[in-house]
């Protein structure tokens, strides 16, 4: 199978300037200004490119809602801010093919008539700025970036931006006020960033793996991306596999593959350690609903693990075995949620604090059976209630891990300790709050 | 954004008259650090210096080991804006520190991957080896130990962040060398992270 994004990452050398244009980069941005904006965005249409960030938008329909007769400057902002636990594939494309992703945002200027392009990069990222600059730099002095690229009379910039810190900054309107200099919170919908986004401007925000997705799709054209995978979700993909995994790591395929060809299979995550008992998957970072161990024959597509009653999402899959337990791993989940909740809607803020505080509880074995439901009540009282996802996302972990596991529930409260022993745990914290 | 469509924000209006106490040693921006940020707010709107009010934190952060009040107020004359502003930005974000840290601040990731790898018993390892809690900081000034949220290195679980560095894959029985290795080697003792070797 062809490596699209990929093919390179474990090659001396390949992140540099020198060996991208060796391999024909940067040609495809030459294609692309010799087309109009209106063509390259119908060709990322026509691909049926979605967003890699999570939602798995269409990413031509996002370039055409930009607001192009407006008189402000436009912007592209690339999202890598990946903060999503579970996730850690666009840190392999910036460090290790980080021209292909400048390549994506000239592109992606060009198609919505921008001039610069901010990648914004999280705060912990710190190395990865490194690499970024040296690389822009170097772009910058071959012509690739600047003023009048090729000779077209097309200029544009793409800066680096790292923020310092905060999961709520990937959420696209709470990432632009970062990248406006505020508390990353997120903005109230409508208006999109298509019409106001950064500085009130219209603005695209794309994830770092969906512009990698778009030099390819110039070079070899919609079907050929289209054609990838199954219908409505072509193209390459990348997975984080991470947990109970015997080899952890990003894998790049087409969407055909499987949840369980990609937690077993020989070139993926070659089963679980230890050769334990599959206990549950997170498939799309922590955030969505948990697949069981007979759910997982399935196409690792956002179709697929939607018709499954889950989510694709960032691809970031967590494999938990036989030892884990599942208060414990939503309480995990919460502590998480609740520190990284922006605090600007009432729900989410309060909420989180209130579920992790009820799974601590239980998980000690100081619970009682009404707090199962109560959890319930809370998580519930979240969804659907906040200005953006996360608060659906802090919920998730709750409602999945009782609604699937609501015996281990009951069990912490009847016999009021956790039963299940883990040679990954603390034993010093299992009993640190028993009485 | 402005609150009225038809009052005049741009006169001052609206602009916060918080008063910040001093706190902390006299803080002025050397010449190099004020001369990078210069450089920074390029990359911007002239209008929207704004934009680099992290980047003037960290550069603030990087020449006084954590951010006093007082070097929030630099940073607000700096950047042009209220030093409200500028507490709201530092008050928020995780990676600024306002009262002094440790030489080395150890961030083990507690999120749910490298907790699945013994990332609680790299922690506990760590705290006795150290003689400190999570959120403390050694007597002599040298450490500081902190479990942080997901790093976005999960197959390399457990991962640590060490100041600027990584350091990752890292079982309970390596804490005492990880200490033992900052306290001669310094950074150079660190793993970094896998997919950057190459470039340093």
């Amino acid at each position: 199978m062809e490596l699209i994004l990929t093919p390179h990452v474990n090659t001396p050398n390949g992140f540099t300037l020198d060996f991208y244009v060796k391999q024909g980069g940067y040609e495809a941005l030459r294609k692309a200004l010799s087309m109009t904006p209106d063509d390259v965005v119908d060709v990322v249409k026509a691909s049926g490119l979605r967003g890699r960030g999570g939602a798995g938008f269409p990413t031509g329909m996002k370039w055409q809602f930009v607001d192009k007769k407006s008189s402000k400057p436009k912007y592209i902002c690339c999202n890598a801010d990946e903060s999503e636990p579970g996730t850690f594939k666009d840190h392999v494309l910036m460090e290790r093919n980080p021209h292909l992703l400048f390549e994506g945002c000239l592109i992606a200027c060009h198609a919505i008539g921008a001039k610069v392009a901010y990648i914004y990069i999280r705060g912990e990222f710190y190395h990865v700025q490194e690499v970024l600059e040296a690389e822009l730099a170097k772009a910058r002095a071959a012509g690739f970036i600047g003023k009048n690229i090729f000779g077209t009379g097309f200029d544009c910039e793409i800066f680096v931006h790292r923020g310092a810190g905060a999961y709520e900054a990937g959420e696209e309107t709470a990432l632009i006020e970062s990248l406006e200099g505020k508390r990353a919170q997120p903005r109230l919908k409508p208006p999109f960033p298509a019409v106001a986004g950064l500085y009130d401007c219209p603005t695209a925000v794309n994830n770092v793996e969906t512009l990698c997705n778009v030099p390819p799709i110039i070079t070899r054209g919609a079907e050929w991306f289209a054609s990838l995978g199954p219908e409505k979700n072509g193209g390459p993909k990348l997975y984080c596999l991470s947990g109970h995994v015997k080899r952890p790591g990003v894998y790049e395929a087409p969407m055909h593959v499987t949840v369980k060809e990609l937690i077993y299979g020989e070139q993926y995550g070659g089963g679980i350690r230890g050769d334990r008992k599959l206990k549950a998957v997170i498939p799309g970072g922590s955030s969505v609903p948990i697949l069981l161990p007979d759910q997982i024959d399935i196409p690792a597509s956002f179709d697929g693990v939607m018709k499954a009653g889950s989510m694709l999402g960032s691809a970031g899959m967590i494999v938990m075995d036989e030892t884990t337990c599942m208060v414990w791993a939503a309480e995990n989940l919460l502590y998480f949620y609740k520190h990284e909740s922006c605090g600007k809607c009432t729900p989410c803020r309060e909420g989180g604090d209130w579920l992790h505080k009820l799974l601590g509880r239980i998980e000690r074995g100081e619970g009682q059976m009404k707090d199962i439901d109560l959890l319930l009540s809370v998580a519930n009282n979240i969804t659907g209630k906040t200005l953006c996802a996360f608060g659906d996302a802090a919920a998730t972990p709750v409602l999945t891990t009782v609604g699937l596991f609501r015996e281990e529930f009951e069990a912490h409260v009847r016999e009021g300790r956790c039963t299940l022993k883990a040679d990954w745990r603390s034993e010093a914290r299992a009993h640190a709050h028993a009485h | 954004m402005s609150f009225h469509p038809l009052m005049d924000y741009g006169k001052g209006m609206h602009q916060s008259q918080r008063a910040l106490a001093d706190e902390g040693p006299a803080f002025v921006f050397t010449a190099e650090n004020l001369a990078t940020l210069e450089d920074i707010c390029s990359r911007y709107p002239a209008e929207r210096r704004k934009s680099a009010v992290i980047a003037a934190l960290y550069l603030a952060q990087r020449q006084q080991g954590y951010i006093s009040r007082n070097a929030m107020k630099a940073v607000a004359a700096a950047i042009r804006i209220s030093t409200a502003e500028v507490e709201d930005v530092v008050s928020f974000y995780t990676m600024f520190y306002q009262r002094p840290v440790g030489k080395n601040i150890i961030q083990v990731c507690r999120t749910l991957s490298c907790a699945l790898n013994g990332a609680e018993r790299l922690t506990d390892e760590l705290q006795k080896v150290l003689g400190i809690s999570t959120g403390e900081t050694t007597a002599d000034g040298a450490f500081s130990l902190f479990e942080v949220e997901c790093l976005g290195a999960c197959d390399r679980a457990p991962v640590v962040g060490v100041n600027d560095d990584w350091h990752e894959c890292q079982r309970p029985e390596d804490a005492q060398k990880l200490v033992d290795g900052l306290r001669t080697k310094g950074a150079a003792s660190l793993t970094g992270c896998h997919l950057h070797k190459e470039h340093s």
